[in-house]
């Protein structure tokens, strides 16, 4: 366990023919933050989460997750590893032809084939739950469920194996602004209650204010800046002051503000040019 | 990384235990901890988890369920097993996660029951789907600034072109084994030289279209049904219709086309094929040199024949191009329907084709063409 980083990330580089994606990236994630990713169109973050979690081989760069290098590994090693994430993608991602339940249960069953099933429902019941769905929803179909509860059924499955680290492929986007706040207040929760270390990457400049610890700015094919959102702030590079001083990064750092929790960081943002 | 999970039972008094639970009580080391767990026999009265390394929402499950079924109280927890117990503990106990089973009876009824409704509204729904066509047809009749060339010239690519190398070979052999086998059979009687008739009437009349009509199913109508079905999965067909395209005129009549006016080009090269097969046979076997096979074939093969197989050969291609689009547009939901929605193309389309070609054979009869 003493491992500072959960996730270190150094001199990464991906391209795709000519098009070079990441070039000499670092990034480091600590344990038991909720850090967000953001960037432009294009500037590679899924393309990142990928690499980290072995679906994209990197050109060059290492990649250590849990103090294990990732970089080279087939897909049937490392299962060790494996085993201590959860990956929600942008769609959900769910098994189209089993129900929510099953959905959760396809990796106990893939690494405890012992669990009874009896055992397995239980454990599907309660993720469920946790997630914040219906429990009549278990037996449903993906495609009788509405994107928002895609999403939860998506994290539940994610959370089957009790992950370390949770990965969220911008999990507020295409849901309403409440279903988008519901959300985050579900990820700070669970990453308070099950201790778990958050990499998300995002659009949303509400979630990025509401949980997370630290922004990492993707630009340049690298991290140009990351840190807590005030420190960002004080930063130059004219697309981070594009992204959180435009119009929407002063709206949602007002709605931010207006939370009477909030009242004190907020002094200090207010004293800031 | 960690020692398993176990526990120990300590008798607090005559009737009472205590359970205390140590090591990682986590998913990775649980190990049978369950079952153990069910088959406790004994009254406990309190759960002490005071003496454990670590515990998730799998240990702190288990050691909520143990408390509710047994009565007893949870004692040694820290804050984050706390927060951990309290979280799993919120689920609901009476909601089944497992829908309930019926009786197979039942089962058995219910499914006879809906198969019956589905195959009715299927039926229902294709006579709708067919009037769609038509309509469709006749409204890009009347604007053929409408009609899609461009669409139907791919068509013809795929359902035609593309389809000559395996097509010409399968008749070619169809062909040989019509040959050799008529030669086998009729040398018994010494009429070796009907081999002749036998492969010109059945090629031309038969064999011919319905070999052509089988593979154009297997290939043309199942990627119909595939690509249709897979773009009702991505909504584009809904795009389609917002956007005010009719998925018939855009999609459905112009595979259809392609699928009428390939079939018979389709089928008389299919037929030749098969009579240059035939014809190599009878040389190399019968010793029946081409140009004596060729006079020969003129002379038994009626021209009915011939036009027996074009007037049936566009009307199982539209049967087979309507067939994978039908299936394709009900395709709904999950990806599996694709597969199963493609499957059923093809043998929808297969089994019409093979019932109307028994059809034409009585009919073509009856009218004298024989």
């Amino acid at each position: 366990m003493a491992e500072p980083c959960i996730i270190s990330v150094r001199s990464l580089r991906n391209s795709f023919g000519d098009q070079v994606i990441h070039d000499g990236l670092d990034l480091d994630v600590r344990r038991g933050e909720i850090l967000g990713v953001v960037g432009g169109s294009g500037t590679g973050k899924s393309v990142l989460m990928r690499s980290i979690i072995g679906l994209q081989q990197p050109d060059e760069g290492t990649i250590r997750v849990f103090n294990e290098g990732m970089v080279g590994k087939e897909e049937d090693e490392a299962t060790d590893v494996r085993r201590r994430w959860g990956v929600l993608f942008q769609g959900g991602a769910l098994f189209s032809t089993l129900t929510v339940a099953e959905n959760v249960q396809v990796p106990l069953r893939e690494f405890y084939p012992e669990f009874s099933q009896k055992m397995l429902d239980e454990i599907a019941r309660y993720k469920i739950h946790l997630s914040g769905l219906p429990a009549d929803a278990a037996h449903k179909y993906p495609s009788e469920l509405s994107g928002g509860m895609k999403k939860r059924a998506g994290l539940a499955r994610a959370l089957a194996m009790d992950p370390e680290l949770l990965f969220l492929d911008e999990p507020t986007a295409g849901l309403d602004p409440i279903g988008a706040a519901n959300f985050d207040n579900l990820t700070r929760n669970l990453k308070d209650t099950l201790g778990l270390t958050v990499f998300l990457i995002t659009h949303d400049l509400d979630t990025l204010y509401a949980i997370c610890d630290r922004v990492a700015v993707l630009a340049d094919h690298k991290v140009i800046a990351i840190g807590a959102i005030e420190d960002l702030l004080a930063t130059d590079h004219p697309w981070i002051k594009e992204y959180f001083s435009g119009p929407r990064g002063r709206a949602a750092r007002r709605g931010h503000a207006k939370r009477p929790e909030n009242k004190v960081v907020d002094k200090q943002l207010e004293g800031r040019p | 990384m960690a020692e398993a999970a176990d526990f120990s039972i300590e008798q607090s008094s005559d009737d009472a235990a205590i359970v205390r639970f140590t090591g990682n009580l986590a998913i990775a080391s649980i190990g049978d901890l369950d079952q153990r767990l069910q088959s406790l026999d004994v009254a406990v009265e309190q759960l002490d988890i005071s003496g454990i390394a670590h515990i998730d929402t799998v240990g702190a499950w288990l050691v909520h369920r143990t408390a509710k079924q047994t009565g007893a109280r949870i004692s040694g927890a820290d804050a984050d097993a706390r927060q951990l117990i309290d979280a799993v503990g919120g689920v609901d106990e009476t909601e089944q996660v497992e829908p309930v089973h019926t009786t197979s009876l039942n089962r058995f009824l219910a499914e006879v029951g809906s198969g019956v409704v589905v195959a009715f509204t299927t039926l229902l729904h294709f006579l709708g789907f067919v009037g769609q066509v038509v309509k469709a047809s006749f409204i890009l009749m009347m604007n053929p600034g409408r009609f899609r060339w461009h669409a139907v010239v791919q068509h013809f690519d795929m359902v035609g072109i593309r389809a000559l190398g395996i097509i010409g070979l399968m008749s070619f052999l169809i062909g040989i084994v019509i040959a050799q086998q008529g030669a086998v059979q009729l040398r018994q009687f010494g009429a070796e030289v009907f081999t002749i008739n036998l492969i010109g009437r059945l090629t031309f009349r038969e064999l011919g279209i319905l070999m052509t009509a089988i593979m154009v199913a297997g290939r043309s109508g199942s990627a119909f049904a595939a690509q249709i079905g897979t773009m009702k999965i991505t909504e584009e067909i809904d795009a389609m219709r917002t956007i005010g395209v009719v998925p018939a005129e855009a999609l459905v009549v112009p595979r259809v086309i392609a699928a009428v006016i390939m079939m018979p080009l389709l089928g008389i090269y299919a037929s030749l094929m098969a009579i240059i097969g035939g014809g190599l046979l009878c040389w190399i076997i019968l010793e029946i040199p081409p140009d004596t096979f060729i006079q020969r074939l003129r002379e038994v093969t009626p021209m009915t024949d011939f036009w027996i197989g074009l007037i049936k050969a566009p009307v199982f291609g539209a049967i087979i191009a309507m067939a994978g689009c039908f299936q394709g547009m009900q395709v709904e939901g999950n990806s599996e329907q694709v597969g199963l929605k493609t499957t059923a193309a093809v043998v929808q389309a297969i089994f019409l084709v093979i019932v109307l070609d028994a059809f034409f054979a009585v009919f073509f009869s009856e009218i004298g063409w024989d």
